[in-house]
This record gives structure tokens, C-alpha cells and sequence, in this order.
């Protein structure tokens, strides 16, 4: 969902950011990043990876040890929590107990000073806008999971910050009411134009809601991309084992002169691909980019190898197709079932040839 | 529990031995001193039980309804310096590191591990005229007059011709004093049980949308300690209430607390009649504090509805 409203004047820029744990906890490493005005910008991560820590950073709850946080032109150093044009949704939506929704959402306003008419036109405008309209008199225990996130939400929003923060704000719902949020998320950023950063450990969520994602991994970014380019064009091992799936063959590569090398990696042998990278390589593919059939493929310029269907997966609109060619790992291949009542039309024990195209191929340094 | 019926042996088991030892060691005599309460004394060891309310009567005269009134003063003001000092040691113990946050702990315990006796002789020691808190005041005198001397001053007395040692014993502030250091620890511990089960985020939540560290405390940390802090206070200020030794010890001759009068009664003036309606009507002042509390919370917890 690449969105038209983001621009490249950045919002935040975090400079050589480093926290440090103890003495030698490395929670996040030098990291530098840049998150553009408008943007829905996700962190994305492996628990532990140092994506809250920094996110924390950035609301003024965290320190960093080193370096320089950046938002909307001033210096964070000296800004307290409470100063920071930002606001925070959190994982456990810390909806205060003691308080009406109204008196949760309008609790920013009141501390503001605000006039008492403003405020409640203002809480009853974002009630609206989280479609909790008319809800502003319960107590936060008798609501949903669901409506509470909304709660969250309408009382960070309402202050109108630069940029928003989101905590793994959709890891407590289940998981219908999660794919729902991720839309609505959407939906709200594009109607409120705020930037939003997210953090979240949930690929699928990254990928589907957010224009950039930073993937992160041991207190260090990986890879920044849009969604896309990550999946297609991960820029390393880690990266591209991490989003989605993906069948790994390690192997060795060596020059071929003219921008090419010669890789060989079991069961593949002498395959001339596009790349620079030589010595220990992984060469890798998308599963629903392989293609299987029962005879040897025709076209030479295809990597393609022979073994048999180990296992059968059916998922109803595609099977997974697991297909043991000898080396450590079976080959997943991603069928569609495109006609009915055939199925990915194979059977177990039955032996199968395995192809995919080169420039669907990718090489990793290992 | 709802398992008892399929073993009724067990369950008789269990739950004579205890309810005969109230019985014979708590009801039995209770019922004994509230049937004293309605007698008079005939004799120097007899008590006839006529039924009468006269021994009330008498508790409620303005020199012993003085003495109630005061022994609430007391344990009240005890109980909101405790509450005053108890708040920042229990959030101090709360946001102390975890290793700390034991040891902390215990500290806030220790005291109970020392006799009561012992420990109020201890605080004579350190309030006395020639106690710990005025050999210090002394020695302050001393190198702040020698100063002065030095400089030139002497001559002027400003700081008075000799030390008078300050009177911290056998008076009121002795008493709150001592009762205050007895209570304290029963006003930490339901404050630090409040504070840590509160959700460290709703901190952070206040002061990301602005609120300052003092409008977080006021607006978020002490409503959500309300319970903590309501059972802080009731069980500080029910025993404070009947303290008997620390105002004894502690206290001068119009510092007598109603436990005080109560024992008197009981030994020295062997009016038994007249000291069990003073106990019964402090049992019912007690009980009347915890029915108030019961329906606040109770319509507090309403509040919240609506």
C-alpha cells in the first residue's frame, strides 16, 4: 500500500543511536534511520531485536547511550516524555481503569488546559473518527479488547502529534479482528496524515500495512524497503529467511567474468547466474516462484533439479508442495490449485522436476 | 472447597479443632467481659450482672468521651504522617531495582522481628533529656558557640547562655512520635502491594500525553492506589487506637490514651464492669470505622458504573 502522501521531507531522523544495557547489552546498535513525513513506517523484528527499544527512543521513555534522535527538526536530547510532539499507543493499551472513555480520550486535552467545550466537542470528534461514537460514557472494563485499542488510539490521536507511535498494537487481538484493524490502521493514517511508526514482530503485518519497513535483527537494521522490495529483493540471508518463505541452497560461487559467476550449490551444479558475490554463497528462491512438472523442463536457461514429492500440503486455493531433491531441506514449491476438484494434481512418492528462472533466483553472501 | 461433601470426616477434621479454639478462647471470654459491661460491682471480686446500662452511662461522661476524642485525635494523626511518610518509601521500594526491592523489603519488616517493649525503651534512650537526639543538639551548640567565639560573638549569647536540652519525652508529640515508628511498616507494605500491581505503562501513557510527573502522581498513581491506600489507613489506625504501651511509655500525664484508662480499670481501679464497656464501646468505634470504609469503597465501586 505505497501511499501518495508521504514526501521525502523527513519527520524523524534517528543519527548513530546506540543503547546500551549493563555494560554490555547492545540493545540497539548505531542505528540510523529516517522516517518521511506522512510515511506509516513498521519496525519489524524478531522479539528482542531492539525495534521497542527504540521505539521507546523516540517517545522519551529510553535514553539513548549514543547518538542523536531528530523529530521535526529539534533535538530530542533535552525533551522529556511529556514535551515530545509524539504520542504512544501501547501494547497493553494502558487505557487508564479509573477513568470514562471520554475521560481517557480527553485527558491530554485536560492536561493542555484546554476549555471544557472544546475538549468534549474534540473527544467526541475522535470517538467518531475510531468509530466508538456514543461510547464515551463506559468504564474501560466494560469494553472489548478491540474497542480499548480504539480507546488507545482516539487519545493519542486527539492531540494531534507529529508522528504516532504503535507498540505491537494488534498482538492482543485475535486473529480476524487483527486483519480488520490492519485495514482500518490504514484507513486512519491516510484520513488523519499523521506519521505513524509501528513496531511490530508480525511480517504479514508489516508487509500489508506499512509504505516502508526497517527489519531488524540483534539491535542493527538489516534492510530498509518498501514492502516489496524487501520480499523481492531481500538484501541478505536474514532478510529474505525472515519475510515470507523461502528455499535456501548453500553452495560456493566463483567468478565468470562479465558480471556473472559460476554457483554451485547441491543439487544445483554450474549455474551461471547474475552477481558479484563469490566464495560461500546461499542461493535462494520464493516457493510460489518454482515450478513442478513431471517432465525434464525444456527451457535450458531454467534452474531446475529432479527428486520426489516428499509431503503434500493443501491450503484450498494453493498447495505446498514439499519436494525432496537431496539436499538438507525439501524444495517448496507454491502451487495454485486453478482448477477444480484436481488439486495440485501430484501425489506423494511421485517423481517430480522442480524449475524456476534465473532472474527469480537470489544469491546471499553467506 | 465445593469437594468437602464427598469427604465429611476431613472437612469435620479440619474444621472442629479451629472453631473450638475460638470458641473457648475468644467468644467464650468476650461474651464473659460484654456480660460484665451490664453489672456493677458488689464486691472486691464480685461482679452482679443486673442488666444495666449505668457503666455506659458513666463511659460516656465528658472526661472519658475527652479521652475517646482524644486517643482519635492521636491514632489519626499517626496514621496521616504514616500515610505521608509511607508513600514515597513504597514507591521508592516499587521502582527500586529488583535485588534492592528485597532487601528494602526487609528493612521495612525488620523492626517486627525486635520486641515492642524493647524497642520503645530504645526511643526513650534517643528522645531523653540526656538521650541521643540532645547529645547531638548539644554538640551542634557547642561547635556553633565555639564558632561564634571565635568570631568575635561570644559576648552576644545569640544563640541563648547555655544548651537547653528540648523536652521530647512524656509529651504528645512523644507518643505520636513512637506510634508513628510502630506503625509505619503496616502503612508501606498495602502501599507497595498497590503500587507494584499498577501497570507501569498507564505512567508512561500520562506522561506521554503530557501531564508532568507530579499531575501523573496526583491524577493516575493515587487513585489507582485507593484500595492500598484505604487498607493502609484502617489497619494503621484500628491498632493505633487501642495502643496501650507506647502512650504509657512515651507519654506524660495528660497523654493517656483510652487503652490506658481501660487498663486501669482492670487493675489498679478493679472496676471490671466499668473497663469492659469502655472496651465494648472502643470495639464499636472500631467497627463503626470499618462499616464506613466498607460503603465507601462499596460506593465508590458504584461510582465507577455510572
Amino acid at each position: 500500500m505505497q501511499s501518495d502522501a508521504s514526501s521525502n521531507e523527513p519527520i524523524i531522523e534517528i543519527n548513530d543511536v546506540t543503547k546500551i544495557y549493563g555494560s554490555d547489552v547492545r540493545a540497539v546498535d548505531n542505528v540510523s534511520l529516517t522516517v518521511n513525513r506522512g510515511e506509516f513506517f513498521a519496525l519489524l523484528g524478531p522479539s528482542g531485536c531492539g525495534k521497542t527499544t527504540l521505539l521507546r527512543m523516540l517517545a522519551g521513555f529510553e535514553t539513548p547511550t549514543e547518538g542523536k534522535v531528530i523529530i521535526d527538526g529539534n533535538d530530542m536530547a533535552d525533551v522529556q516524555a511529556n514535551k515530545r510532539p509524539v504520542n504512544m499507543v501501547f501494547q497493553s493499551y494502558a487505557v487508564f481503569p479509573h477513568m470514562t472513555v471520554a475521560q481517557n480520550v480527553g485527558y491530554g486535552l485536560k492536561i493542555d488546559g484546554v476549555a471544557k467545550k472544546e475538549i468534549s466537542a474534540r473527544v467526541e470528534e475522535a470517538l467518531e473518527l475510531v468509530k466508538l461514537g456514543g461510547l464515551g460514557a463506559r468504564m474501560p472494563d466494560e469494553l472489548s479488547g478491540g474497542q480499548r485499542q480504539r480507546v488507545a488510539l482516539a487519545r493519542a490521536l486527539i492531540k494531534r502529534p507529529s508522528v504516532l507511535l504503535l507498540d505491537e498494537p494488534l498482538s492482543a487481538l485475535d486473529a480476524k479482528l487483527r486483519e480488520a484493524m490492519q485495514l482500518e490502521l490504514v484507513r486512519l493514517q491516510k484520513t488523519v496524515g499523521i506519521t505513524f511508526v509501528i513496531v511490530t514482530h508480525d511480517q504479514a503485518e508489516a508487509l500489508s500495512m506499512a509504505d516502508r519497513v526497517a527489519v531488524m535483527e540483534s539491535g542493527i537494521v538489516r534492510q530498509v524497503a518498501s514492502p516489496a522490495e524487501l520480499y523481492e529483493h531481500p538484501a541478505s540471508r536474514f532478510v529474505g529467511d525472515f519475510i515470507g518463505q523461502i528455499n535456501l541452497f548453500n553452495g560456493n560461487a566463483s567468478p565468470a567474468g562479465d558480471g556473472k559467476v559460476n554457483v554451485s550449490a547441491a543439487p544445483l551444479s554450474d549455474q551461471v547466474l547474475d552477481g558479484t558475490t563469490t566464495g560461500p554463497v546461499c542461493v535462494a528462491v520464493r516457493p510460489e516462484k518454482v515450478s513442478v512438472s513431471r517432465d525434464k523442463p525444456t527451457d535450458s536457461n531454467l534452474l531446475s533439479t529432479q527428486g520426489s514429492v516428499a509431503d503434500i500440503a493443501y491450503y484450498g486455493g494453493y498447495s505446498n508442495l514439499y519436494v525432496d531433491v537431496g539436499a538438507a531441506d525439501p524444495v517448496l514449491a507454491e502451487i495454485t490449485n486453478a482448477e477444480r476438484g484436481i488439486g495440485p494434481g501430484y501425489a506423494q512418492g511421485e517423481t517430480v522436476w522442480v524449475s524456476w528462472r534465473p532472474e527469480d533466483t537470489l544469491l546471499f553472501a553467506e | 472447597m465445593d469437594n468437602w461433601r464427598k469427604s465429611p470426616a476431613a472437612f469435620w477434621a479440619s474444621f472442629i479443632p479451629p472453631t473450638l479454639w475460638l470458641l473457648a478462647f475468644f467468644l467464650a471470654p468476650l461474651s464473659l467481659i460484654w456480660a460484665f459491661s451490664f453489672g456493677v460491682k458488689t464486691g472486691i471480686t464480685d461482679i452482679d450482672i443486673t442488666w444495666t446500662f449505668q457503666q455506659y452511662a458513666r463511659a460516656l461522661e465528658p472526661l472519658y468521651l475527652g479521652i475517646f476524642a482524644k486517643s482519635l485525635w492521636m491514632a489519626g494523626v499517626t496514621t496521616l504522617i504514616c500515610l505521608i511518610v509511607a508513600f514515597p518509601v513504597a514507591i521508592a521500594i516499587v521502582f527500586a531495582p529488583p535485588k534492592a526491592r528485597m532487601w528494602l523489603l526487609l528493612l521495612v519488616i525488620l523492626p517486627f522481628w525486635t520486641n515492642l517493649l524493647i524497642r520503645t525503651y530504645a526511643l526513650i534512650a534517643v528522645l531523653r533529656t540526656r538521650g541521643h537526639v540532645n547529645f547531638t543538639l548539644e554538640w551542634v551548640w557547642e561547635n556553633t558557640n565555639g564558632f561564634l567565639t571565635f568570631i568575635g560573638l561570644g559576648s552576644f549569647n545569640l544563640i541563648g547562655e547555655r544548651f537547653e536540652p528540648l523536652a521530647l519525652l512524656y509529651n504528645n508529640t512523644a507518643v505520636v512520635v513512637g506510634l508513628v515508628y510502630v506503625a509505619l511498616p503496616f502503612m508501606v507494605l498495602p502501599l507497595y502491594a498497590a503500587l507494584d500491581r499498577l501497570d507501569r505503562s498507564l505512567i508512561e501513557a500520562s506522561l506521554d500525553l503530557g501531564a508532568g510527573h507530579i499531575r501523573t502522581f496526583w491524577s493516575v498513581v493515587v487513585p489507582l492506589a485507593l484500595p492500598g491506600i484505604a487498607s493502609g489507613i484502617v489497619i494503621t489506625f484500628i491498632p493505633t487506637l487501642g495502643s496501650y504501651l507506647t502512650p504509657d511509655l512515651l507519654g506524660g500525664t495528660d497523654s493517656q490514651m483510652i487503652a490506658n484508662v481501660i487498663e486501669r480499670q482492670f487493675k489498679s481501679a478493679n472496676d471490671w464492669p466499668f473497663g469492659a464497656a469502655l472496651s465494648f464501646l472502643l470495639m464499636y468505634a472500631t467497627f463503626f470505622g470499618l462499616a464506613l470504609r466498607a460503603l465507601l469503597t462499596k460506593r465508590e465501586g458504584m461510582g465507577d458504573r455510572t
